[in-house]
């Protein structure tokens, strides 16, 4: 008997009809009857809907440098909670993942966690200084194997650098990620700029700071005939130019957070810096925008952006609190509350856009694979039909900054299975 | 202006406010026979006229022609009473007596207890009250709380030659050892009953009623319960 | 009255007619030899001022002290808070003082909000950021309802005020629009358009970049203090074009019909938003409206602490 082969008996692979799952030695061996499968361990899945294992492009696991906020165990375990087998870990660490050295020491931390495959993010330039670029090809080539690269948290503004990266990483077929903010139009701004931000006396931040990068990022990869990734979509605008883009054949992919599907800047109003969010709350236009943008498939994925602070950096005035917000433990839910229960995706298509598509874009080879027989066992069991209030003083993040934090949000998260090991069971660390 | 209705107490066909049990003001219904009416008449409008004119007399009489006085009502009620009371000075005096208002809401000792309420008038006349004889009017003396509260007041206003109290009416149950110098009537009562004075300034007729509510808290003065100030 | 008084939006217009009435009386006490009333005494009222501000806090100071509250000034230089304590950490030391009133100032929108949440007292907002001038806001519309001949119980109707200057930074602006629009009074808004905020249509309140045209169908025009590192970040070309286009000058003076009155709520800059003669003229309510702040705030600060609980 092995940890790594299991029987799931009656699951609902991609929401269809109940089949049993059998995982042999970590990989998915027969979807259908598993009776008579010797030397497994059972588990009743009635009513639960199997998944791949989810794939998140886009968290800030905050090691090394801020191990107050996150660490990789801490943050990879929050990751298995929430259905995830792998995460990309962005670059904005201290120091920097600009070299191979920073890139790897993350890369063999996140395996000796062992919650979740921790895919390591290089940034575009030097220190996310914006003037000089990254060693992208000692990074491609290090033991991490980075292929996505991304200065988020900063915007790679400067033109001919952003040219320059889209250009360079076509080498290794890699791809770059926009954190797309204007730096001139968004000098201390606080909230999305519009009805509220006026009312409320908070300096707007517009959203054509975010639509003009991407539009002219679109442009420069169709130029130089590169792969573009959009990080955190958040405008109604930003859609339809991402839209345009791919309709005149551009390599262009985009994400978009589950708070951004969900939540506007009204919640601003009671000046609660857990609403403090880079890039910000917008309109409901932009979330109705943003959701039939990830129906239509204009919008590739759903990606976390995690971003865990303490206390301290969030219990304060608007103005100098933190931008950010945690969300690996309640994407599914979220998505279930904002997507499938209003109809907009099926399950089968929420396992395309948190699974298989980033993925692809993140070029990870053995997650977001089918569940069929002979891929890797990396799925999630959950239960769409159990609900609960949220309280990030359970969660597992070091960090409690979550906007959900009070509400009651649908789907529990039962069991993730990482090639066959079960990361968690019963909807706890296993 | 309407007056606050009252709970029709235990007299048949009475309606919500008590007409039949009283009678038009003015001219003295006698009560209904059966259980005593409830509210009960203690003043019809011509007993407080007449009581208003032996006090206009008492104060003439006792200041020596009412030279130095000046008449400072406490709102709500004593204010039209103060103008009641200088009109008839005046009447019989032919000289003007200056009166006005004196607010008492921001020194009372009860503050605490209830929330925030607004304010009365406060208009001192313009001979103010240095060396002056400073008669407060007011509609009921209860506790005698308020009337600490308007000397308390006074003094921060200035230093009278000497201050008096004219009331309408004194209904006994005294907290403090305040009394008053001029009574339009002596009304004995129990802390279970409400003394409610209507003016036709303020509520469109003139009568003193006595209520009973039960084992309500002993109210903390004895105007009309139920309207804040 | 909710026990804070954080935004002007917040009242009713009940509300905000019981503190203009309750000021009208306290204003009197201005003119008494002795300036006092006893009704907040053994209360500790914290002057919570993280921006410089002496007129704004001397006059809660005054307020406070004539109704004879305890008043303890914290003032951020050479505080704690200037070496880096929290806004949470300054709140739970006035807890621990047993503030009954914080009144704060900050540079920070939503502060008040904040410390609301962590002081069991009332929290009174004496400025945040661009956000809300609440007391300001009553103490104006208290001037405009003197200067008019309206009396207790009366609100604005009517009256049509027009707010000139810098409105997109201004918490005047703010709290003024929305309190005078609550008291019935018409109001217009006339800045350059880089300094009025996106999304102004849905504001109780027409808007326009022609100070000449407004200036005759003005009951009260309303000053806005413009500040000069504005011009470097690019929202008007020059202080002098900015005053020729938005400055009340003598001979804007003159357009105002006869009974029009001018406010500023301070400091003024002399020669830019408003010329010194205006300043100075009889139309001008500006010192008074530094007496009448005095009043508006003791009735603020009666209302919510006087008794038992805010006044209902």
């Amino acid at each position: 008997m092995t940890d790594t082969s299991w029987v799931i008996k009656g699951a609902r692979p991609l929401g269809a009809g109940p089949a049993d799952i059998t995982i042999t030695d970590g990989t998915i061996t027969a979807i259908g009857d598993g009776a008579g499968q010797r030397g497994a361990q059972a588990i009743d899945a009635a009513g639960l809907i199997a998944l791949p294992g989810l794939v998140d492009l886009h968290t800030h696991l905050r090691e090394p440098g801020r191990e107050d906020a996150e660490t990789i165990e801490t943050g990879t375990l929050a990751a298995a909670l929430g259905g995830f087998t792998a995460v990309h870990a962005m670059a904005n660490t201290d120091p920097v993942a600009d070299t191979a050295g920073v890139t790897e020491q993350i890369w063999r931390l996140g395996r000796a966690a062992g919650h979740c495959d921790v895919q390591p993010v290089g940034a575009v330039t030097v220190g996310l200084g914006g003037s000089r670029l990254a060693e992208f090809g000692a990074m491609a080539e290090s033991a991490a194997r980075v292929r996505v690269f991304s200065d988020d948290g900063s915007c790679v503004a400067d033109a001919v650098l952003m040219r320059r990266a889209l250009e360079y990483v076509k080498a290794f077929d890699g791809v770059i990620a926009q954190h797309a903010q204007e730096p001139r139009l968004t000098e201390g701004a606080q909230m999305n700029e519009g009805a509220a931000s006026g009312r409320l006396g908070l300096a707007g931040w517009p959203a054509v700071a975010e639509e003009a990068i991407i539009a002219r990022d679109c442009l420069l990869a169709a130029h130089v005939g590169s792969a573009l990734h959009i990080c955190h979509v958040s405008t109604a605008g930003s859609v339809e130019i991402i839209r345009w883009a791919k309709s005149k054949g551009w390599r262009v992919t985009a994400e978009a957070t589950p708070h951004h599907l969900l939540l506007t800047d009204d919640l601003v109003a009671s000046y609660d810096p857990v609403y403090k969010v880079n890039p910000p709350l917008r309109t409901a236009a932009d979330v109705a925008a943003l959701r039939e943008g990830l129906a239509d498939g204009t919008i590739d994925c759903v990606a976390t952006d995690h971003a865990p602070h303490p206390v301290e950096a969030k219990e304060t005035e608007w103005a100098v609190a933190a931008f950010g917000m945690t969300g690996l433990e309640t994407a599914l839910c979220v998505v279930q509350e904002a997507m499938v229960d209003t109809g907009l995706l099926s399950w089968a298509e929420v396992a395309d856009r948190m699974s298989a598509r980033p993925a692809a874009i993140g070029r990870l080879s053995g997650q977001g694979e089918p569940l069929a027989p002979g891929s890797p066992a990396n799925l999630v069991l959950y239960d769409p039909a159990a609900s609960s209030a949220v309280d990030p003083a359970g969660h597992a993040s070091r960090s409690r900054n979550s906007p959900f934090a009070g509400r009651t949000l649908p789907g529990q998260v039962v069991a993730t299975f990482l090639r066959g090991r079960a990361t968690v069971l019963d909807g706890k660390p296993a | 202006m309407a007056r606050a209705a009252h709970p029709a107490g235990g007299q048949s066909g009475t309606g919500g406010d008590g007409v039949t049990a009283r009678g038009p003001g003015g001219q003295g219904g006698t009560p209904a026979p059966g259980p005593e009416a409830n509210p009960k008449t203690v003043l019809e409008a011509a007993e407080i006229h007449r009581a208003l004119t032996r006090i206009a007399h008492e104060i003439i009489e006792r200041t020596r022609g009412a030279e130095q006085v000046v008449l400072l009502g406490i709102p709500t009620r004593g204010v039209p009473l103060a103008g009641r009371l200088a009109a008839k000075i005046t009447e019989v005096e032919g000289r003007p007596v200056p009166y006005g208002s004196l607010d008492i809401t921001m020194y009372r000792d009860d503050l605490r207890l209830r929330p925030a309420r607004g304010l009365g008038p406060t208009k001192v006349p313009a001979e103010g009250i240095e060396g002056k004889t400073v008669v407060l009017i007011d509609d009921v003396l209860y506790s005698g709380r308020t009337v600490r509260a308007a000397l308390d007041a006074l003094n921060d206003l200035g230093r009278p030659l000497a201050v008096q109290l004219a009331v309408l009416v004194d209904r006994g149950h005294r907290e403090l050892p305040i009394r008053a110098d001029y009574v339009g009537k002596n009304l004995p009562t129990s802390p279970q009953e409400v003394v409610r004075v209507l003016l036709t300034e303020t509520d469109g007729e003139d009568a003193v009623l006595l209520e009973a509510v039960g084992d309500t808290a002993r109210p903390r003065r004895g105007g009309v319960t139920g309207r804040k100030r | 009255m909710n026990r804070h008084l954080i935004s002007a939006a917040d009242l009713s217009k009940r509300d905000a007619l019981l503190v203009l009435d309750t000021a009208e009386e306290l204003a009197r006490v201005a003119d008494r030899p002795i300036k006092k009333l006893p009704t907040l005494r053994g209360r500790t009222v914290v002057n919570l001022f993280f921006e410089d501000s002496t007129r704004t806090r001397i006059s809660f100071e005054a307020a406070a002290k004539r109704l004879s509250a305890d008043v303890i000034n914290f003032a951020v230089k050479g505080s704690s808070v200037a070496k880096g304590e929290s806004l949470k950490d300054t709140a739970l030391t006035l807890e621990a003082m047993g503030a009954d009133a914080v009144v704060v100032r900050h540079s920070a929108s939503g502060a008040p909000h904040r410390l609301a949440g962590w002081v069991r007292g009332s929290v009174i907002n004496a400025g945040d950021g661009w956000h809300e001038h609440p007391t300001q806001a009553l103490l104006d519309a208290f001037t405009i309802r003197g200067r008019f001949g309206r009396g207790s119980g009366e609100a604005l109707d009517g009256l049509r005020v027009t707010i000139v200057g810098d409105v997109l930074h201004s918490r005047v602006a703010r709290s003024n629009v929305w309190l005078l629009h609550l008291l019935g009074a018409e109001v217009a808004l006339v800045a350059p358009p880089t300094l009025l905020p996106i999304a102004i249509d849905d504001w109780p309140c027409s808007v326009s970049y022609d100070l000449d045209a407004a200036l005759p169908k003005s009951d009260v025009v309303m000053m806005l203090r413009i500040q000069q590192e504005r011009m470097n970040a690019a929202y008007f070309p020059s202080v002098r074009e900015y005053s020729r286009r938005y400055g009340l000058d003598t001979a804007r003076l003159r357009q105002l019909p006869d009974e029009a009155i001018v406010m500023h709520p301070g400091p003024m800059n002399r020669g830019v938003e408003i010329a010194a003669e205006v300043a100075d003229s009889p139309r001008s309510t500006i010192v008074e409206q530094v007496a009448n702040g005095v009043s508006v705030r003791m009735a603020v600060l009666y209302l919510l602490l006087g008794g038992l609980e805010a006044a209902q």
